[in-house]
């Protein structure tokens, strides 16, 4: 690990004003943020520690109907907030299907939106990687790549986006909260995180020395709860990203869909929302043959980027799980199992 | 000799005692290698190389010397001189070692300088600042490598080819045949504690703390690397962290002796987890070809098991995966043939069940393929071809309670009524289920092993062996052995084990080591207690005066007359009137090569899986292992059912799990860290069951011990394997079993 300078500021003011000098990074539970440290592959110059700061850790319920959350606020105090799970299941879900209790218990708000890729040649100082190494080429294409990207790659980078988070939140349109040199400014979750193009080193729209603050949830996302639903398809049966997930929102009215939200994960360097399933299945009879079609066009443009040709596929029927699972209704209590498909099928309704 | 009572009463043996250690080791205060900070420690980090095969052409010596608080870098230019070849391999179970002697560099993760600082974070960003640049030759990472030998050995000394009956004519006569190809990946050891030192030198005396499966060996090794004597080292290793066959020495823990002597202060170096991924040996990645047929009536007609599996360029160990088809399954014609290739990674070697484990998944499944290509049961077409002597050695087993084990596992599976089309089963969600199982064995081996034991007039007794605990239960099994053996209650005796001051008790290996250890406790105590009983018979004052040495057996600190339990007299009154402090005595014990020469010995057991498979996702997951187990006598059942359930898990993450990436173009290990390189966790395994079958053997060694640390991981794979074909009629026979191998045959 490179030697660093270390401060801790008090306020967002002093903490932007810290993290807008070259070189600087923000450090909030350090999860990845330090793992990345460790083997020499983030080598920043100076931590601007985050968690001595003022505020930004609650969850606050908004007038209109809507929630904030706090940049600061752990992965599992979010998910284990009751009200919050009564109202946002998918995303509680999605925290709990991540990672493993420990993590979670550290993990904030803020950091999971903002974690690096898994990809196995970014770790890899040895390795060509354009994320971190602009220009230096893509060790990906033809090794050891049956985990990235089928949605949104380019030829500079197959990467995706671990979250799972992310997921839900980008299917209920969350806004980031971003404080910067520049000022306050929000951001739609869907246009926060880039797709590689010519420029995978820039992975989201933050500016350097740009702090995400918070995290909104419009009030319409609540809307969904009696049909909310995410699943994750992973190696083992926890601690393990996701090969792909779903996150499947829906309002069903006189038997017809009167709102759908879909989002894939694992698929690409975003959390993919899959807008033009959503149009197809407006109006339609939440079953099975919508459901199929709806995730067959989420999948439209799908190509491997390299042994994964797989991907695709599952990420189409694990997108139909989701749809059928969110159309069958949210389980009274959240499964034993957050996410996976071995969690038995719902009984009970959530109410 | 006096004639040794087999069993005597009043002891441990037997007993589900909880492990001595274990209240240290919750509460952290048992210390291992890297817990030492001797007075004037300094650090060591390796630097290690980024490419398989070339040399290295610079190291940026000045950057790195200049980080403040590195004391000194050590590269080929300063490494201390050693007394022996580092390729000299005199010394047993030992591999060529990487000790800076030259700029060569033969894998990727091979040691190529090491940083001595005042910090580990000094140390590991001088490392770091070497930058090494190398000039790179092309590498060799795959099985399909162009350059095919055939091995004369494989494992530890096994014949490279063995022919038994003719194989040709039993499969040209067969009504069915199988003709399959299996393929199992690189594997790491993975111990939770890395491989670790902490040396320090005085003059040519050398201090070390060090977790080792093989005191005496590593003793000896060292002091033909340094040109010492072997009693001028001295190693603790009380507690190891998980050894798996991996914790012989390691280059790397020689470095740090190396660096120690370098810079004239103790130093400590512990490997990072990626470091793991090289210089200490792995299991190599196998392509296993299995051929069976079988007659009309399910008889097994002959079995082929080709193996080809890989080394690296310098060194050989071959993994050994055919064996287990010499034992298994009576046929009249069996055959076990190898090849290898060398690859540019470091050299493989002994890992958890070496051959047995890789050999096993291929030849369980192969035979699964088999009964169900014959139309019978998996269990009835196992039982059809049980080998009531090893079918190519043509010798009786010294013991084999298979046939038990099966029928005690199948009752308390509920495997009666098991469909036999596969995708017969379905649970109330509509995962499809699956029934598989797997036949587990492994070899009764033993090495040479030596003890000391005393009684003391205080009535307190005092057993030593350099016996060592990796977490498998030294400390708690070999004192039972040890109580046992003077008949004194475990609380009254002292036990010593895990240095190299006291006596060799062979290498924690091939699950041997109850029985070489052990083995010896049960000699040194017996001995002791003959000199005890010497002393009384012959004293007139002593109620067992007269009742020569077998009429008396050791009972609860007291000689007894065996034939009359009211004549008795303690140890320490007999010691007393003798005017003797202590008596004491040293064993030794041995394989026994005439029981090798008469018998096949080995350890069984049957385990059957359960599995779920998501019929949309292909996702599997094992909801139910029952495996049951013969392995002679039991010394331990808490202890033994631990090493049962962690081999079983190992099994399942074998079967599932398990696969280092090897880059193909760089020969590098992808996925060289544990979020990354899969084990499974507890939710993977949410039912275990172990039954210890009853079996007596007395012929294996004088104890009747088996040994029980890896056969768990044998069967269980297998069992695994055909348990997703049951559920989903897919057959994966690529190892680790892969969503997208179980999705690629389509909708399920
Ligand atoms: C073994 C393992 C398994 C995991 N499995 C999963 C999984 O299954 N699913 C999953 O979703 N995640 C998983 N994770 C990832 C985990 O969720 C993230 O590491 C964690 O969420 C990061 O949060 P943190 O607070 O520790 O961030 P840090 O590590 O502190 O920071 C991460 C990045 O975010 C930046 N950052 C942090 N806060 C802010 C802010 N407020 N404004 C701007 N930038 C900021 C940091 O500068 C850094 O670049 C796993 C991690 C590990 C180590
Ligand atoms: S896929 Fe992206 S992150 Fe991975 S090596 Fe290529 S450029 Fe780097």
């Amino acid at each position: 690990m490179n030697r660093f300078d270390y401060v801790r500021p008090r306020t967002v003011a002093e903490a932007v004003a810290a993290g807008a000098q070259p070189g600087s990074a923000y450090l909030a539970a350090g999860t990845n943020l330090l793992d990345l440290m460790k083997i020499g592959v983030a080598r920043p110059a100076r931590l601007v520690d985050l968690n001595y700061l003022a505020g930004l850790d609650t969850i606050e319920e908004l007038p209109d109907g809507g929630v904030r959350i706090g940049a600061r606020v752990r992965n599992a105090d979010l998910a284990h907030d009751l009200a919050f799970r009564r109202r946002f299941p998918a995303v509680a879900e999605a925290l709990l299907s991540g990672a493993s209790g420990q993590l979670r218990n550290m993990a904030t708000t803020g950091g999971n939106l903002l974690q690096r890729t898994r990809c196995a040649y970014f770790q890899d100082t040895a390795s060509a990687c354009n994320k971190r190494a602009p220009g230096s080429g893509c060790d990906a294409h033809g090794r050891e790549n049956r985990l990235h990207a089928v949605l949104g790659w380019s030829k500079t980078c197959i990467a995706t986006h671990p979250s799972d988070f992310c997921v839900p939140l980008v299917a209920l349109d969350a806004i980031m909260e971003i404080e910067g040199p520049e000022g306050w400014r929000e951001v739609p979750l869907a246009d926060f995180h880039l797709l590689p193009d010519a420029t995978p080193e820039r992975e989201s729209v933050l500016a350097p020395g740009e702090l995400v603050v918070a995290l909104r949830l419009p009030p319409e996302a609540a809307g969904f709860a009696a049909h909310a639903r995410y699943v994750k398809l992973r190696e083992r049966t926890s601690f393990a990203f996701a090969v792909v997930s779903a996150a499947a929102c829906l309002r069903i009215q006189e038997g017809q869909i009167a709102a759908a939200r879909l989002a894939l994960g694992g698929v690409a360097a975003k959390p993919w929302r899959a807008r033009a399933a959503e149009a197809f299945l407006l109006g339609a009879a939440p079953a099975e043959a919508a459901f199929q079609q709806a995730a067959t066009i989420a999948l439209a443009e799908a190509r491997p980027s390299g042994d994964n040709t797989f991907k695709i596929e599952l990420a189409r029927r694990i997108a139909a799980r989701a749809l059928r699972l969110a159309a069958a209704g949210t389980p009274e209590r959240l499964p034993a199992l957050p996410a996976s498909p071995f969690a038995p099928l719902p009984g009970g309704l959530h109410g | 000799m006096v004639e040794v009572a087999r069993l005597r009463h009043g002891s441990g043996i037997g007993q589900p005692l909880t492990r001595r250690d274990g209240v240290l080791k919750v509460t952290g205060q048992a210390s291992y290698a890297a817990d030492n900070h001797p007075p004037g420690l300094l650090h060591a980090v390796l630097a290690t190389a980024r490419i398989a095969r070339g040399r290295v052409a610079f190291l940026d010596l000045a950057a790195a010397r200049a980080h403040p608080g590195v004391v000194e870098v050590m590269t080929p230019a300063n490494r201390p001189a050693l007394a022996q070849d580092p390729d000299d391999k005199s010394v047993p179970f030992s591999f060529r070692l990487d000790l800076l002697q030259n700029d060569r560099v033969r894998y990727a993760g091979q040691p190529i300088a090491v940083v001595i600082a005042r910090t580990l974070e000094a140390a590991t960003e001088g490392a770091a600042l070497l930058a090494p640049r190398y000039e790179a030759e092309p590498v060799e990472a795959s099985l399909d490598a162009a350059d095919v030998f055939v091995p004369e050995v494989v494992g530890a000394g096994a014949p490279g080819e063995t022919w038994h009956g003719d194989v040709d004519a039993g499969l040209a006569a067969a009504e069915h045949r199988i003709d399959a190809t299996f393929e199992t990946p690189m594997q790491f050891h993975n111990a939770m504690e890395p491989h670790a030192v902490v040396a320090a030198w005085e003059g040519n005396r050398l201090s070390l703390d060090m977790p080792t499966q093989g005191l005496s060996l590593t003793q000896m090794r060292l002091a033909a690397l340094f040109g010492i004597q072997p009693e001028e080292i001295h190693i603790r290793s009380p507690f190891i962290g998980g050894g798996f066959g991996s914790k012989l020495l390691s280059g790397p823990q020689v470095l740090g002796i190396l660096a120690a002597r370098l810079v004239g202060r103790p130093v400590k170096l512990v490997l990072r987890r990626e470091q793991m991924y090289g210089p200490v040996t792995h299991r190599a990645p196998t392509r296993q070809r299995l051929r069976l047929g079988a007659a009309a009536d399910g008889g097994l007609t002959a079995i082929h098991h080709h193996v080809r599996t890989a080394t690296s360029r310098f060194d050989d160990f071959l993994e050994p995966s055919a064996g287990v088809s010499h034992t298994l399954y009576a046929a009249p014609a069996i055959a076990t043939t190898n090849e290898a290739v060398r690859l540019d990674t470091g050299t493989p070697g002994f890992m958890r069940a070496p051959g047995e484990a890789s050999g096993s998944i291929a030849l369980e499944s192969a035979i699964d393929e088999m009964a169900y290509s014959c139309g019978m049961d998996p269990l009835e077409f196992r039982l059809r071809n049980y080998a009531e002597i090893e079918p190519v050695s043509g010798k009786p087993f010294s013991s084999k309670a298979l046939r038990e084990c099966y029928v005690e596992g199948a009752a308390s599976f509920g495997w009666a009524g098991r469909p036999l089309l596969p995708r017969s089963m379905r649970d109330e969600n509509g995962m499809l289920v699956g029934w598989g199982l797997g036949t587990a064995t492994f070899p009764a081996l033993m090495f040479q092993g030596e003890a000391r034991a005393v009684l003391r007039q205080d009535g307190t007794g005092l057993v030593e062996t350099g016996a060592h605990d990796m977490g498998q239960g030294a400390w708690t099994a070999l004192a039972q052995i040890a109580a046992e053996s003077l008949g004194l209650d475990a609380s009254r005796l002292e036990f010593r084990a895990g240095r190299s001051d006291l006596p060799n008790a062979g290498i924690a290996g091939g699950s041997a080591h109850t029985a070489t250890a052990g083995g010896a406790i049960h000699v040194a105590g017996a001995q002791v207690i003959a000199r005890l009983t010497e002393i009384a018979v012959a004293d007139p004052r002593s109620p067992l005066f007269g009742a020569g040495n077998i009429g008396v057996v050791a009972r609860s600190g007291r000689l007894v007359r065996w034939d009359d339990g009211s004549r008795s007299e303690a140890f320490g009154d007999i010691l007393a009137r003798a005017g003797l402090q202590e008596v004491e005595a040293r064993g030794m014990a041995n394989a026994d090569p005439t029981a090798a020469e008469r018998y096949a010995m080995h350890a069984h057991g049957a385990v059957f899986a359960e599995v779920k498979v998501d019929p949309e996702l292909g996702q599997v997951r094992v909801t139910r292992l029952v495996g049951a187990f013969a392995a002679g006598r039991i010394i331990n059942p808490r202890l033994v059912r631990s090493q049962y359930y962690g081999g079983m898990i190992w099994g399942l993450s074998f079967a599932l799990h398990e696969r280092a990436v090897l880059d193909p173009r760089t020969a590098r290990v992808v996925n060289a860290d544990l979020a990354e390189y899969r084990v499974p966790v507890n939710a993977d395994v949410p039912s275990l069951e172990a039954i210890l079958v009853d079996e007596e053997d007395p012929h294996v060694n004088a104890l009747g011990i088996k040994g029980v640390g890896e056969i768990g991981i044998t069967g269980t794979a297998g069992a695994i394997a055909n348990a997703i074909w049951h559920a989903t009629g897919v057959r994966v026979r690529h190892f680790p079993v892969a969503i997208e191998h179980i999705v690629a045959a389509g909708d399920l």
